[in-house]
């Protein structure tokens, strides 16, 4: 399960999409760590980003990572009022409510952007997550709207 | 009007209460309006007011413009959407509500564009947001001038843009993403929008943060997609749909509709009007425990 490039894509015959996931130290990450450290499975295609809080993640890292070629985002951070910080989680959920609305009118397929709250209790919910998002976009097959972008601009 | 706007003007002046108006005056052809800053009070005959008065001046009252801080109190010539702006330059630190003299002026409405003047005001040549006014009487103000108006806007928001908003969302995801890489795709990162607008005061943009390129700066789709779509996110909570960008915007992108389309969603999610109130928070740095959505899962 390495090859991930577009060419191993056309020879191998099967598609692995890119999954960039940006979550918050305290919670979701210590969430994937247990999911580890249990030896759960989950699916490889996952990369993960740790913040310290999911109040630092600016919305322009989710279009960053489409950009660099991300079939799909998931965002993660601790469930409301469990924050590290207190208040860091609240604010992002405001941010969210905003770009997930302004992402969807501009006509982004809201199946690539997922938003989550995981704990870091919940090996399983991170690990059934992961699977569910990663199946649903190699349904969806690689997100060539964004990708084609780049051709379009060397036209 | 314009009589007592100028004297009302001069009395400033002469007074020594302000030391600049910030107003409109007619251009050398009589054909347009260019923002005026006036420092003598001899000179204060200049100032007009007519349906060309587009601009909004709440602009130079940012730290963009550094060198008309620097002449001192200013009074501002505004109508009511301009004032919304500075309602917002209120609250968010940008200006103290004493360190300006707002000179409310009562408007019946403005031209889209001033090339469609013809001498007189039809709704045809008006944009959506006068349409819809409900500040046509100047709601925080330190001086009104003009009869009070009687207007009252549609219950429910109606226009080209709400049309277009609706037309938009009933379409596919795909569509509305051929629509706006279609749109974005004249842009030529000329950043008009961004220099006209009166929210968009930071002094370092995050387009010419370079340590990393967060957005690429030549025009092309993709640089053009992030930027559009930055600028938007930016503005979210704190635009009142003045729409100086679209105005401004040389290749047209119909910029009111992402702007008009946040509106409405901070509208619901936070029942919220930026514009109105300067003592309230704008909701993007606040928050409240009981925010709804139904997508975080």
């Amino acid at each position: 399960m390495s090859g991930h490039s577009e060419e191993a894509v056309s020879t191998a015959g099967g598609y692995e999409p890119k999954i960039m996931a940006f979550v918050c130290n305290w919670c979701t990450y210590a969430g994937a760590d247990l999911a580890g450290t249990s030896r759960m499975e989950y699916r490889p295609n996952v990369r993960i980003i740790k913040l310290p809080c999911t109040g630092r993640i600016d919305p322009l890292f989710i279009i960053k990572a489409f950009e660099n070629g991300a079939d799909g985002v998931l965002v993660s951070g601790c469930h409301p009022g469990d924050c590290h910080y207190t208040t860091g989680n609240y604010h992002a959920r405001r941010r969210w409510i905003g770009f997930k609305h302004l992402m969807e009118f501009a006509g982004i397929d809201m199946k690539r952007l997922h938003f989550s709250w995981v704990s870091a209790s919940e090996a399983i919910k991170w690990v059934d997550l992961i699977n569910n998002v990663t199946d649903e976009i190699k349904k969806l097959g690689p997100f060539m709207e964004y990708k084609g972008l780049k051709e379009k601009s060397a036209e | 009007m314009e009589n007592t706007l100028r004297q009302k003007a001069k009395e400033l002046l002469e007074s020594g209460e302000v030391k600049v108006v910030i107003g409109y005056r007619w251009n050398r052809t009589r054909t347009r309006t260019t923002p005026v800053f006036i420092t003598k009070p001899e000179d204060t005959d200049q100032l007009i007011f007519n349906p060309l008065c587009v601009n909004n001046l709440s602009l130079y009252l940012t730290r963009k413009f550094k060198d008309i801080q620097a002449l001192g109190k200013p009074a501002i010539v505004a109508k009511g959407c301009d004032i919304k702006n500075i309602v917002v330059l209120i609250t968010e630190a940008q200006v103290k509500r004493e360190d300006v003299f707002i000179i409310g002026m009562v408007c019946n409405g403005m031209v889209y564009k001033q090339e469609l003047w013809k001498g007189e005001l039809t709704p045809q040549i008006m944009p959506t947001k006068c349409h819809n006014c409900d500040v046509r009487n100047p709601h925080v103000a330190d001086f009104v001038i003009g009869e009070r108006s009687t207007f009252t806007p549609p219950e429910k928001p109606e226009g080209m843009v709400f049309d277009k908003i609706k037309a938009l969302d009933s379409k596919d995801p795909s569509e509305r993403w051929a629509f706006w890489i279609n749109e974005f795709s004249r842009c030529i990162k000329c950043y008009a929008c961004r220099q006209v607008c009166s929210l968009c005061f930071c002094e370092r943009c995050i387009t010419e943060k370079n340590m990393p390129q967060w957005i690429e700066t030549s025009a092309h789709p993709r640089g053009n997609l992030s930027w559009n779509l930055t600028r938007a996110m930016h503005l979210v909570g704190r635009c009142t749909f003045c729409g100086e960008c679209e105005r401004a915007c040389p290749v047209n992108i119909p910029l009111n509709l992402i702007n008009q389309k946040m509106i409405q969603v901070v509208g619901e999610a936070f029942d919220f009007k930026s514009g109105y109130d300067e003592k309230v928070h704008p909701p993007m740095i606040v928050f409240s425990p009981d925010d709804k959505e139904n997508f975080i899962k």
